[in-house]
């Protein structure tokens, strides 16, 4: 796809996804567009559906129906023997999948691999890189992130602040264009969120393209471009943060902000 | 130190044949434990069922039995297959390939059970970390799964192996020359049976205890980097 280099390009588009789960409806029809630099906070409360979502934009879920384009492409799917959605070209998935960086609240590195294995592990087998190109960039990664001198670490022996730092290197090995986060912060200690926050927060001024389910509120308003608030499967507000958060349409998005704004 | 009458050489020759057998039956034991495991949690039924039956034979029938209906029916199966293409001779499986088919056959049936679990307690936020970055399913299984698993396997492994290395002892009725076989020549020979008996014990022993050398170093390696994991 050509990228028009004038006006931001829309990089994600989802059309009204829904996603099933035996009788209950999790997902009742999302959708979404990403332009290149958007800084997406999505917020809800538990069990509306948030990781769900981001787990059916790169197919760690299957969506009961839904589109999903990727700079304009359009991720064909075929329905299984559940009626759910699933790629029809695997390599297709795979391109998705590169593009679309995810972070996870419970970080999930690779215990068994030191760091920079961890970081050069899908570079070199879904992207072909070379051992030395795939370490090079790794350690301007770890640079990035803070974490140059633990390369050699296994993530057993790094803070969760650290693991988190290390799992964002490992997404952004792979040049994805968009990255998800859920939850980042979440399990961490207290005082291990900054250090996490400040990493987002350097790719959001670089103008990374970013769509992060936070329960950081203040976070959320400083550094997202829109927000959305998620409720029982549907985008319930949806908005520049500054405008939702200062004058909360819903009631509900009232409610959710005096709980999480401490 | 006992007079073993010249039979220390033979002895050891039946060491090395005991070594041979059990680590030729480890490896292919490994591989049919991993299939095994593979199939127990196939998408498709009738291989699950496979696999299940698998297990359960293994498990009903001792493992002297096991060693006897290998080597007569692998003949017997043998003999059926090429008579068609009028070859009449009576074939005989080799005592080794027997020996190491059956041991491997037991070994495989419990490893696999060993193994299913093992990649069950493998946390599935691991595999999606790695289908979220792209890789397909054999490498997660090989590059994730499988080095993480393996970990949680290897102390249950490495029970079934010493078990294995005394089972050795049972490819002796179909006259393979490993440590028993020899200890009974010697015996037959010298009519000392206590003295030849209790130096093949020796020795079996002393297999028992350089492997449990090498499990202890193999999980030692294995657990680099594991948090709160003893490596014993
Ligand atoms: N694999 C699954 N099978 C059945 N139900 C599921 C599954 N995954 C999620 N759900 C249900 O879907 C709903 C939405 O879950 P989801 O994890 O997306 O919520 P969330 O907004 O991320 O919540 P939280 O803030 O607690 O992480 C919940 O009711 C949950 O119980
Ligand atoms: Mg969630």
């Amino acid at each position: 796809m050509p990228s028009d280099t004038t006006a931001p390009e829309t990089v994600l588009a989802v059309e009204d996804m829904h996603k099933r789960f035996g009788d209950i409806e999790v997902l009742r029809g999302i959708s979404l567009e990403a332009r290149t630099g958007d800084v997406v906070a999505i917020l809800g409360s538990s069990g509306s559906g948030k990781s769900t979502f981001l787990r059916c934009l790169n197919f760690l879920e299957t969506p009961s129906a839904g589109r999903i384009h990727v700079h304009g492409e359009e991720i064909r799917t075929r329905r299984d023997a559940a009626g759910m959605l699933r790629p029809a070209s695997h390599g297709q998935l795979v391109r998705l999948r590169t593009r679309l960086g995810m972070v996870f609240q419970q970080f999930n590195l690779w215990p068994h691999m030191t760091v920079l294995n961890n970081l050069i592990e899908a570079p070199r087998r879904v992207r072909g890189l070379g051992r030395a190109e795939a370490i090079e960039k790794a350690e301007a990664l770890l640079e990035k992130v803070g974490l140059a001198e633990r390369r050699d670490y296994y993530p057993a022996h790094l803070s969760g602040g650290q693991q988190q730092r290390v799992a964002i290197a490992r997404a952004l090995a792979m040049d994805p264009d968009v990255i998800l986060f859920d939850e980042p912060t979440s399990a961490l200690d207290p005082e291990l969120v900054g250090e996490v926050l400040a990493v987002i927060e350097a790719l959001a001024e670089e103008g990374r393209t970013m769509l992060i389910v936070t329960h950081e509120i203040g976070f959320a308003r400083d550094v997202s471009t829109r927000a959305l608030f998620l409720h029982d499967g549907r985008v319930e507000e949806d908005g520049a943060p500054r405008d939702l958060f200062s004058n909360p349409a819903s009631e509900r998005l009232r409610k959710f902000l005096s709980r999480h704004l401490h | 130190m006992p007079d073993l009458h010249g039979f220390a050489d033979q002895l050891l020759l039946g060491l090395w044949m005991t070594v041979r057998l059990a680590l030729s039956a480890l490896g292919i034991g490994l591989v049919l434990g991993l299939a095994g495991a593979a199939a127990m949690s196939a998408p498709l039924a009738p291989i699950r069922w496979i696999a299940h039956a698998y297990t359960t034979i293994i498990r009903g029938i001792p493992e002297l039995l096991v060693v006897l209906l290998i080597y007569f029916g692998a003949s017997v199966a043998l003999m059926a297959m090429l008579r068609p293409f009028g070859y009449t001779d009576y074939i005989e499986l080799s005592p080794f390939v027997a020996g190491s088919v059956a041991l491997a056959l037991t070994f495989g049936g419990y490893a696999s059970e060993v193994f299913r679990g093992a990649f069950q307690a493998v946390p599935p936020g691991q595999s999606e970390a790695a289908r979220a970055l792209g890789m397909g399913r054999v490498a997660i299984f090989f590059r994730i799964v499988l080095p993480q698993g393996w970990r949680i396997a290897l102390p249950g492994l490495g029970n079934l192996f010493l078990v294995l290395m005394k089972d050795t002892a049972l490819v002796s009725v179909i006259g393979l020359e490993e440590i028993m076989r020899k200890a009974q020549f010697a015996v037959g020979a010298t009519k000392e049976p206590f003295t030849f008996y209790l130096a093949a014990a020796v020795l079996y022993l002393g297999l028992t205890i350089v492997s449990m050398a090498a499990l202890a170093w193999l999980e030692r390696r294995a657990n680099r980097g594991m948090p709160g994991v003893k490596a014993s």
